[in-house]
């Protein structure tokens, strides 16, 4: 029976193509991810907690890296936000021209070398850049300094936020605000009360992955820091000037702890994810066409 | 409060979606807007509901001149298509959010929110979330939610299009008498004819952006003003024939038709409604049985298929000497007396048929 036995051959092929898939995979993400992820903390933590805490807090240099991250990431997140619900609104919401053209450019951030964006903000802020002198007048110092970072993690995770809202607020559609509107909410009443509420799991999950992008943005930042010491180095740049001088257990602490806030990213990102599908549950829910919720005999229309 | 709508048009992109709609609603009527999709109905509704803009015209309520004025403003409560209830409040915040954004104080909603409940019949399930509701619920939420900022004017996209059919009649019985009890001016977009005539005080048609005829549901279904109302109000046949000396003639048949009065012949549509036909036995000398002086006003036919579905029976027959098909409702008790079957003769008479000539306008 040729077709019979095909089959059973063509299972046997799939079973066995199937398990060299998993076997690959599993190699591939432990290899590239688990194990130098282990490693690191293998490292950190090599000569036990107490040197692991006393390379970070006993050094200035460190501790000042630490706190320009824990800074400089929520300002350049809120400005994302701030951004980035704007945009999403302006995109789904209204039809102009100039509008496809709007959102390819917010993409740019993600296709074009962090240190071109670095190096592009240089150009702009510099001394020697287009707006330097205006800038050297009012004595205001952007570049080698704290606004200069807040501008480069900005610019890199521009797209986050906004990408996250866009898909989102179009599945919703504008007939909630709509409704709002022609029961007399005002357009704060309605962003407040209806627009925020529906997308707030999309912006969070916006947040968490702008903020881990924004703490662990190396390239452009290091272009405009000018990696100053204990005044514009962030836990990035610190670790690899540790790493560079040659101080691998206080270069794997810093890595550690970064490390550690992506971890704490990524159960934040499982828990809202979950809440996303289910968002979307009661959203296409909501829009079924037929009967489908519980049909309630109680207070049915009779006549 | 009356609605007067002065010649609306409003375009999307290159689409023409209203093309000069004028139109009124006096005070307290139950109207519909009814027409096929992409005819303009719901794009009217929402400028009525200032939702949407005109690119000229104005809306006038009790003669004031409204049409710049603010949805927010204009007091009108608005039941979507598919309610656009908000999904993370539940039925009693729903019903209350037109009250809370006016800052309405706390007992006064409460008291309003479940006098509403009561109203659409929905006690003791203010507590719930919009998902957990069947879909004729959250219809009748979004009902007492525009109902609860007292509006002037009620209006109503496609309301029971997403519904099943059974729960679709019985909410439509149940909003007339709503009607009939607040008396509120209100208008509603349909694509369902029943839906229109069953509900409206009158029914306003519409097609490619402009009003075809508007008018009580006897005057329009009885004189349908274009061939595209003809069609539209449900199955019709349509066949060619022509015109001259005021009368069409259908396969011999003579139809008054004094608008044309020239000598000239003209091409014609003829519009027969298939209940508007008479079948009748043909005897085997192979005229038909009729009274006298009608014999002229039938036409012999053969009898192609019979269908019965519920109290009517449908009937195709070919009128001898042609290929056309035409289509006779007949009471299925009246289908029984004469034994109906396929191959059978039988005479068609026409009692009431109407005329279009083809107009450049002529589009369905």
């Amino acid at each position: 029976m040729a077709p019979a036995g095909n089959s059973r051959r063509d299972r046997g092929t799939g079973r066995a193509g199937g398990a060299a898939l998993a076997v690959a995979a599993v190699a591939i993400v432990g290899g590239l991810i688990v194990v130098p992820l282990v490693s690191v903390f293998v490292q950190a933590f090599a000569e036990g907690a107490g040197h692991w805490w006393a390379a970070l807090a006993d050094d200035p240099d460190t501790r000042h890296a630490i706190w320009l991250t824990l800074t400089v990431a929520p300002v350049a997140v809120a400005c994302n936000t701030l951004f980035g619900v704007a945009a999403a609104w302006l995109v789904a919401r209204f039809r102009f021209p100039g509008r496809s053209l709007l959102i390819s450019l917010v993409d740019v951030p993600f296709s074009v070398s962090p240190v071109v964006a670095g190096l592009s903000l240089v150009l702009i802020f510099g001394r020697q850049g287009l707006l330097g002198p205006t800038l050297a007048a009012l004595g205001w110092k952007v570049i080698f300094s704290w606004p200069g970072l807040v501008l480069a993690t900005t610019f890199v995770t521009l797209p986050l936020v906004v990408r996250e809202l866009i898909p989102v607020m179009e599945a919703i559609g504008p007939e909630e605000e709509m409704a709002a509107v022609s029961l007399g909410a005002t357009g704060w009443q309605v962003f407040w009360r209806v627009t925020l509420p529906n997308i707030r799991w999309a912006l969070l999950h916006g947040v968490v992955l702008a903020n881990a992008r924004a703490m662990g943005e190396f390239g452009a930042v290091y272009v405009v820091s000018g990696h100053i010491a204990g005044v514009t180095d962030t836990m990035p740049l610190r670790v690899e000037k540790l790493f560079q001088e040659y101080r691998q257990p206080a270069s794997m602490a810093v890595a550690s702890v970064l490390a550690g806030l992506a971890l704490v990213t990524l159960v934040a990102k499982y828990v809202i994810e979950h809440r996303l599908e289910a968002e979307a549950r009661d959203l296409a829910r909501a829009r079924a066409t037929d009967d489908a919720a519980p049909h309630q005999t109680t207070g049915e229309v009779s006549p | 409060m009356s609605i007067h709508v002065r010649g609306i048009s409003k375009s999307f992109g290159a689409f023409k979606a209203l093309d000069g709609v004028s139109l009124d609603v006096p005070d307290g009527m139950l109207l519909a807007l009814l027409g096929p999709s992409g005819s303009g109905k719901t794009t009217l509704l929402r400028i009525i509901a200032g939702l949407e803009f005109p690119d000229a015209g104005a809306i006038e309520e009790d003669g004031e001149d409204i049409t710049e004025r603010h949805a927010r403003a204009r007091e009108v409560g608005f039941v979507f298509q598919h309610y656009a209830l908000f999904r993370h409040m539940s039925v009693f915040e729903n019903i209350a959010f037109g009250l809370r954004v006016r800052r309405t104080p706390r007992d006064e909603v409460r008291v309003r929110v479940e006098e509403l409940l009561r109203l659409v019949r929905l006690e003791g399930l203010g507590g719930r979330k919009p998902s957990q509701l069947s879909g004729g619920q959250r219809q009748r939420v979004a009902l007492a939610r525009a109902l609860a900022i007292r509006p002037k004017i009620l209006l109503l996209d496609e309301p029971f299009g997403a519904l099943d059919a059974k729960v679709r009649v019985e909410l439509r019985q149940w909003l007339r008498r709503l009607h009939d009890e607040i008396g509120m001016t209100s208008v509603f977009v349909t694509h369902d004819q029943e839906e229109a005539f069953e509900l409206a005080d009158e029914v306003v048609v519409m097609n490619h952006g402009r009003i075809e005829q508007q008018g009580t549901p006897e005057a329009v279904f009885d004189h349908p003003a274009t061939p595209f109302v003809m069609d539209f109000l449900g199955n019709v046949n349509v066949f060619h024939g022509r015109v001259e000396n005021g009368r069409a003639y259908w396969h011999g048949i003579p139809i008054e038709y004094p608008d044309y009065p020239h000598a000239q012949a003209a091409e014609a549509r003829v519009y027969l409604r298939p209940h508007e036909l008479e079948l009748s036995p043909v005897t085997g000398d192979g005229k038909a049985v009729a009274g006298d002086g009608q014999q002229a006003a039938s036409l012999r036919a053969q009898v192609l298929r019979v269908s019965r579905s519920g109290a009517v029976t449908r009937v195709f027959c070919r009128p001898d000497g042609s290929d056309v098909e035409v289509h006779v409702d007949v009471p299925s008790d009246v289908a029984r007396d004469l034994q109906l079957q396929p191959g059978m003769a039988v005479a068609i008479r026409p009692r009431k048929a109407r005329v279009f000539l083809p107009g450049p306008e002529y589009v369905i």
